[in-house]
């Protein structure tokens, strides 16, 4: 059974976000993953998501399916060509917010997921990566 | 534009959320039901989410705000049917719902209202 193992998504309404839950959901099933490690790949997912839309102006989502020795996962790259963030420490912080949100987004993202790593520069962009193990 | 249907039953309305929402339609849910408070002069809130596979920070702050701003038009709102994946997700992600009173099913959450309101009534009367 061949699937693709990389797919590609534009983030750029809020109908985008949905989609991008119902994605991960979809490749979350297909690997096996239990229902509630599916809802935490989504969830985390919708925060990421949102956060392209909202601080990134939009972006791209890349979902991959990532093996390493027999385990199995999903590794997200959300990645946006916005203003970039200047303290990515501050950003980090629960509670912390630019916009009119509760400052989850980044913090509850990585709680929720098994690796999670940043990278921003000011005036060029975000990208966040996230990695759930089955 | 879609929209999620309020139903009024009495003095209270019953919100039952069946689609995966947008952020958008999350707002105007919250819009709706604050002017339907008001036009149907309902006592309390029943918000249903046991067909939501997941609710994120958004969506968990759309619930504390409608809780908060029932509460200033005198009205009580129950959140009922999280289901334990989505408690439990909630939870990790830093999200504890404070302000937003939570029931396991429809009947319980219909109990708990009852006597919110009912207990409000009581000490409505009795200022002295």
């Amino acid at each position: 059974m061949l699937v693709p193992l990389s797919e590609n998504r534009s983030i750029s309404t809020s109908e985008d976000v949905v989609a991008v839950r119902q994605a991960v959901r979809q490749r979350a099933v297909d690997l096996g993953f239990n229902l509630v490690d599916q809802t935490k790949i989504v969830t985390a997912a919708s925060e990421l998501a949102r956060n392209t839309l909202h601080y990134g102006g939009g972006g791209t989502l890349r979902i991959e399916e990532v093996l390493q020795g027999s385990r199995r996962g999903i590794r997200l790259v959300f990645e946006d060509n916005g203003p970039g963030i200047p303290n990515i420490e501050l950003a980090m912080k629960d509670g912390y917010t630019t916009g009119n949100g509760l400052g989850l987004g980044l913090s509850g993202a990585k709680r929720l997921s098994s690796e999670f790593f940043i990278d921003s520069s000011p005036g060029e962009g975000t990208r966040v990566t996230i990695v759930r193990w089955r | 534009m879609e929209r999620i249907p309020i139903l009024k039953m009495g003095e209270y309305l019953l919100v039952t959320i069946q689609v995966d929402m947008h952020d958008r339609l999350a707002m105007s849910l919250q819009d709706d039901l604050t002017s339907k408070i008001v036009s149907a002069h309902a006592k309390g809130v029943l918000i249903d989410i046991s067909a939501l596979e997941m609710v994120d920070s958004f969506i968990g702050r759309m619930f504390g705000d409608i809780a908060a701003m029932s509460r200033v038009l005198d009205a009580e709102t129950v959140v009922v049917g999280m289901r334990p994946a989505v408690a439990i997700t909630l939870v990790e992600l830093g999200l504890s719902l404070r302000g937003v009173r939570t029931a396991l099913n429809i009947e319980r959450g219909m109990d708990l209202l009852h006597g919110l309101i009912e207990s409000r009534g009581d000490g409505a009367g009795s200022a002295e």
